[in-house]
Order: structure tokens, then C-alpha cells, then sequence
């Protein structure tokens, strides 16, 4: 496809377990991402949902090119990003940018905010020569709707909401492409998380972008994506289209995760099913042989532990599932508002 | 569902009322404040809410609320300084508890009202095994021996489906999952069997489908004891499930109490309202998100009139001259806005 802005093909990212101090080895292997491919569409929002330990975090990490991937590649515009060093890196860095979960520990307190949403243009002076800088940034501010007069301010002389518009400032001063968001909302009060939601829509259609939405807020991910990717210990479960993940999810762990979202309707409280997965989240050391889910699924056979089911669309579905069981189940009456 | 108490929102510093009434759980008009270096913040400004027994008591709010700190005050945990109470009183069984003496507040902790706590990795003591924990309590507060206190701890922690109790007893907590570990505490708070139990943010720390779990569990065992339930949270969802009655609490004061039904039916406060309105909803596709624009009132300087009246939609100049007491609207329900009459009759 050639309208993908970022194409990831077979992303693996292994962590080495290690033991003994002087002499060292490695005595297993973190799967923290193990065979991920996704491309992203320009102008589009690719939600990525999954539990604690899927490895959605690491997947932001490879992305951004903080972690170099164990095998497998990111391509953007025809450029394999983890092959990139020095100055080629640096450029392309410009297109992509992150926005982290945390308000509070991503920004440096030393720093007024003019010189935190300032400091990318230190490092790319060719975006904004240096006497219409502070310029750029009152304008950034403005546009995340901050007031321009609080630029010599601290970050601790904002709330949680307007650090995060600070951090999304940051993020946009240097016009990318692709804003890879890590759970930017996840820390933020309701009425606040839904200010910023709404900003990240509004910056999206203004400048063009494309984001990656990682979260674990199904509803939160719902509102903001045109796609949606589950991921499951490493691995995608299922990819769809909003519509297809929510409406008509094929794989058991999606149904799971859809129907134990507690939906804000008491009247809903009786006729609603939820399917209950027991146990925890295998170790992603030594994940289950075959399908990764068995373990907690309730349709497990003897053929999942034997053959790890691909991702690819079945019989009956129109998106890809990696079940080899896959079926339609509604778990989420949807209405139009 | 039971009726509402509707306070008066008295002025600052006349305390509460002190009438028994025969609740199980009672906060009457409490009030305090943090005294920091850089001020006095006026955290809780007149909270009024109780508990039966078998029922369960939302308390929802976000962060600055006051919802935590009132559920400090009752359990006795509140650090001072910096937090002092400045009027109101604590009732468990009619009695004021902030009156008593630290000793007959000890035995009510865990006995009488015992609390679980969003984290559970940093309320568990890291350097115990979670048996020993949870089996301490029945050898302090019952006199057991060590064996019979083991014996009981196991019980608790097959009583919170935790698989194979006997093994897991010698664990430290760090070898327990986020969802175990929640289990453990739930365990060792429900030990010495309490009245009350409050439970602040007990799932926020977890993933859903652990969430699911959690919460099944604590309505379970709440009905089979006949527990009373404070659930304190900012989660709409998560309300919706298990509440039966909500108080919603906005810049240290209650600003609706409703039945969860008619609450989520039909608000009669802007601020519910509004929060309601930005959640997104899994079952749902709409457009943009309503926001309530603004954010919430620095504590130390609370705008006079009605705490939220700078954010409010519906805001007149009446807003900004009187706060609005916590009054009856309707059937059983109370709100604290001028215009609540015309909220609930509304369409």
C-alpha cells in the first residue's frame, strides 16, 4: 500500500533476561513485542488497546526509534527508521513525535515552559531561526489552548490538563507527520480528558497528522480512531476498523476485553453479558506455546497449543483475527448520537 | 432505596447537628482543611453522606474533591498536620468518633469500618508474606494462636478466590499479580469481619478485565455479609455497575445525591451533567465530545457563591453571590444548584 505513512512489518523486540553480575548470561528472553505489522494510513488514527504487559509501551519505544526493534522494521516514506544513524536519524525524527502518559514527570521543573516547547527548535534550527523562536512558541500555546502570557512559567504552576496541552505543544513545534500519543489521557480527570481529546481531533484535522493511540481505555479509543489494533502478550489479536473491532469482534479476547468495560448506564446493568477471563496475564518470558490467549480462553482446544494462528481474515468476519476459532459475537450495543 | 439526608450547608464552624438517627455510618457537616506553608486550603466545606447496611454509597469526584480525605477522617488516617478538622462529626452507630479516644478509635479500624486502598503494593508491608499479614490481625485483635490464625488467614484468602490459598500464604506481596495483591487486601481488611467497608479507587490501579474480576468480588462478598460500602471514584462506569446510591462531590462539598438511576437519567446538578457528558462511551459514536470548560477551583481560593459557578453553563448572577444549599429536589434526591428545580422538571 502506497497511502501508508508508517508501515511496520514484523516488529520484534526481545529484552534479554540476565543473570550473574561479572559474568553475565542470558538465561531467557522478554517477548515484549514478538511479530507486529500494521501500516498507518496518512491523516488517520490507529488506536492500539491492550492490558498492562502487552507490550503497547514498547511498541510506542520502537516506533519513536528509542529501542532499536530485535528484528523486523518501521517504515516511514520508504525509509526503514532502525536502520537510520546520525544525521538521517535527526531529520527524521522531526516527522515523528511522541506525547507521554505523565505530565508530571515529563516535563523538566528546571525549565519554563517557553524553553520546554522552545528546546526542540534548538536542535532543528532550520524549523524556526532563533530570533522568532519565543514567537513560535506563543503561537504553539495559543494553539493548544494555553495562555501565550504564561510562557515564563513553570511547569508546577499548571494543573495535570495544561501540562499535558504543554507536552502536546512540545510535541507539535516541530510540524511532524505522525504524533505517536503513549496513554496521554489515561493520568487526566474525566472532564478534563475529554478537553484534551478533543484538542488532539482538532489539531489532527488542522495540520493533517497521523496518530498512533495507544491506550487502555476502550472507550477512549473508540472515540478517537478510525482503526483499531488489540494486542495480546506481544502480539495483534485482531485489526480492524472501529466498526469492525467494536461491533463485530471474532476473537475471544477482544470480546472479553469489550464486554468488561463498565458502561456508564445503570439500566444497563442487568442485560448486559460479560464474559469473565480467569487467571492472570502469562509471563511474557515464556509465553504459551500456540495461541498466546489459550491459557484463559474458554475455547481452547487441542489445536491452539499445537499452531499459532496467523492474523488473517476468517470465514464469516471481514477483518483480520488471529483465532482459529473466529466468530461473530456482539458484546456492545452501539447507538448513533 | 432509602431516603436522603439533606444538609443544611450551615455556615463554617458550627459543627454538626448531633441528633442520632439510629445510621450506620453518619458524616454530618464536616469540615476540614490543609494548612500549608503557602495557605489554608479548604478541602472539605460541609460534607454530609451516610451509609446503611447492605447498601452501597458512591462517592464520586475527581481529583481535589475531597473524596479521599473524607474517607480519611473517617478511618482516623488523616495525616495532621497539615489536614485538620474544623467542624462536623464522624457517627458509627451514633457515636462521634472524632470525639473518642485513640483507643476506642483503634478498635473500630478493622472491626467496625476497615478500608482498601487503590494501591495495593505500597499498603501491604513489602517485608511480610501476605499470610502473616492478613493472619496478624486475628492474633492481635482475637488472641488466636499461631496456628488457628493461620488456619483463618487461608480461609480469608480462598473467601477472596485466591487459587491455591495454602501455597500462597507464605508469598510476599511482590510475588502476587496487581489483581491478587488487591484480592490479599481486600482479604485482610474484610478479617475482623467490618460493618463498613471503604473502598477508595480499589480498581483504577488494574486492567479491565481484572477490574471485572475485582469488583465482583467486592459486590459479592458485600451482599453476603451485609456489609455497608463507601466506593469512592472517579469512574462513571464503574458506578453505574454496582452503586446504589451517588453522592457526587465537587470542591469539598456534595453537590448531588441521587439514587444511581435517576442520576444518570436525569442530573440535577450542571456538574454531574457536564460529567457526564465528557465521558466517552464504548456504545456509542458521536462527534465531538462535550467538555466543562475551565478546570477545578484552587482550594485556597474558592470563588465565592457556588464553588463551580465559574465553569457552569448555566451560571446567573445569583451564582456568584450565594452558595447554594444541598437541598431536596424531587423524590428523594438532593442538589446543591439554585436552578435544580428546573433541572429536574426539565424534558
Amino acid at each position: 500500500m502506497t497511502d501508508n505513512i508508517l508501515e511496520v512489518r514484523d516488529l520484534v523486540k526481545h529484552y534479554p533476561v540476565t543473570q550473574g553480575v561479572v559474568f553475565k548470561k542470558t538465561v531467557g528472553q522478554v517477548k515484549a513485542v514478538d511479530g507486529v505489522s500494521f501500516g498507518l494510513r496518512t491523516g488517520e488514527t490507529l488506536g492500539v488497546v491492550g492490558e498492562s504487559g502487552c507490550g503497547k509501551s514498547t511498541l510506542a519505544r520502537v516506533l519513536m526509534n528509542l529501542e532499536k526493534p530485535t528484528a523486523g522494521s518501521v517504515v516511514y516514506k520508504g525509509q526503514d527508521i532502525s536502520k537510520l544513524s546520525g544525521g538521517a536519524l535527526r531529520r527524521l525524527r522531526r516527522q515523528i513525535q511522541l506525547v507521554m502518559q505523565d505530565p508530571y514527570t515529563s516535563l523538566n521543573p528546571r525549565m519554563t515552559v517557553g524553553d520546554l516547547i522552545g528546546e526542540p527548535f534548538e536542535i532543528h534550527p532550520e524549523v524556526a531561526p532563533k530570533g522568532s523562536r519565543r514567537a513560535k512558541v506563543r503561537e504553539l500555546l495559543d494553539l493548544v489552548g494555553l495562555n501565550p502570557e504564561h510562557i515564563n512559567r513553570y511547569p508546577h504552576q499548571f494543573s495535570g490538563g495544561q501540562r499535558q496541552r504543554i507536552g502536546i505543544a512540545r510535541a507539535l513545534a516541530l510540524r511532524p507527520e505522525v504524533i505517536v500519543c503513549d496513554e496521554p489521557v489515561s493520568a487526566l480527570d474525566v472532564s478534563i480528558q475529554a478537553q484534551v481529546m478533543n484538542l488532539l481531533e482538532q489539531l489532527q484535522g488542522e495540520f493533517g497528522l497521523s496518530y498512533v493511540f495507544i491506550a487502555h481505555d476502550l472507550s477512549v479509543v473508540r472515540h478517537l480512531s478510525d482503526r483499531v489494533a488489540v494486542m495480546y502478550l506481544g502480539k495483534i489479536v485482531e485489526i480492524g476498523t472501529e466498526d469492525e473491532i467494536y461491533e463485530r469482534p471474532t476473537h475471544p479476547y477482544t470480546q472479553a476485553l469489550l464486554s468488561a468495560v463498565p458502561v456508564p448506564d445503570p439500566t444497563q446493568r442487568h442485560n448486559k453479558t460479560i464474559i469473565r477471563l480467569t487467571g492472570d496475564v502469562p509471563s511474557p518470558i515464556s509465553p504459551p506455546s500456540g495461541c498466546r490467549f489459550r491459557t484463559r480462553c474458554w475455547k481452547a482446544q487441542d489445536v491452539c497449543a499445537e499452531q499459532v494462528p496467523l492474523l488473517e481474515i476468517r470465514r464469516g468476519s471481514d477483518h483480520p483475527s488471529a483465532c482459529h476459532f473466529a466468530e461473530r459475537r456482539e458484546i456492545v450495543a452501539t447507538h448513533e448520537v | 432505596m432509602s431516603d436522603i439526608l439533606v444538609s443544611e450547608q450551615s455556615a463554617p464552624g458550627t459543627g454538626g447537628s448531633g441528633r442520632p438517627s439510629g445510621r450506620l455510618l453518619e458524616v454530618d457537616d464536616l469540615r476540614v482543611e490543609f494548612r500549608t506553608r503557602d495557605g489554608v486550603a479548604k478541602v472539605i466545606n460541609g460534607v454530609t453522606y451516610h451509609v446503611d447496611a447492605g447498601e452501597t454509597l458512591a462517592v464520586l469526584g475527581e481529583s481535589g474533591s475531597g473524596k479521599s480525605v473524607t474517607a480519611q477522617t473517617i478511618m482516623g488516617i488523616l495525616d495532621t498536620p497539615p489536614g485538620f478538622v474544623t467542624g462536623g462529626q464522624v457517627r458509627f452507630h451514633g457515636k462521634d468518633m472524632l470525639r473518642m479516644s485513640n483507643e476506642e478509635r483503634r478498635r473500630i479500624r478493622g472491626e467496625g469500618i476497615a478500608m482498601i486502598f487503590q494501591d495495593a503494593l505500597s499498603a501491604l508491608n513489602p517485608v511480610f508474606t501476605v499470610g502473616f499479614q492478613i493472619a496478624e490481625q486475628f492474633r492481635v485483635r482475637r488472641g488466636m494462636g499461631r496456628a488457628d490464625a493461620k488456619k483463618r488467614a487461608i480461609e480469608m484468602l480462598d473467601q477472596v478466590k485466591i487459587p491455591n490459598a495454602k501455597s500462597r500464604f507464605n508469598n510476599y506481596p511482590h510475588q502476587f499479580s496487581g489483581g491478587m495483591r488487591q484480592r490479599a487486601m481486600i482479604a485482610m481488611s474484610l478479617a475482623l469481619d467490618p460493618e463498613v467497608l471503604i473502598a477508595d479507587e480499589p480498581t483504577t490501579a488494574l486492567d479491565v478485565t481484572v477490574q471485572a474480576q475485582i469488583m465482583d468480588l467486592l459486590a459479592e462478598l458485600q451482599r453476603e455479609r451485609q456489609m455497608g460500602m463507601i466506593l469512592i471514584t472517579h469512574d462513571l462506569g464503574v458506578v453505574a455497575d454496582v452503586a446504589d446510591r451517588i453522592a457526587v462531590m465537587y470542591a469539598g462539598r456534595i453537590v448531588e445525591e441521587a439514587d444511581v438511576y435517576d442520576l444518570y437519567a436525569k442530573p440535577a446538578h450542571p456538574y454531574t451533567m457536564g460529567l457526564i457528558d465528557s465521558i466517552p462511551r464504548m456504545d456509542e459514536k458521536g462527534q465531538q465530545l462535550r467538555t466543562i470548560k475551565g478546570l477545578p477551583p484552587n482550594l485556597m481560593n474558592i470563588p465565592p457563591g457556588c464553588p463551580f459557578n465559574p465553569r457552569c453553563p448555566m451560571a446567573q448572577p445569583v451564582c456568584r453571590e450565594k452558595i447554594p444549599p444541598l437541598l431536596q429536589v424531587g423524590h428523594a434526591r438532593a442538589s446543591a444548584c439554585h436552578f435544580a428545580e428546573e433541572l429536574v422538571n426539565r424534558d
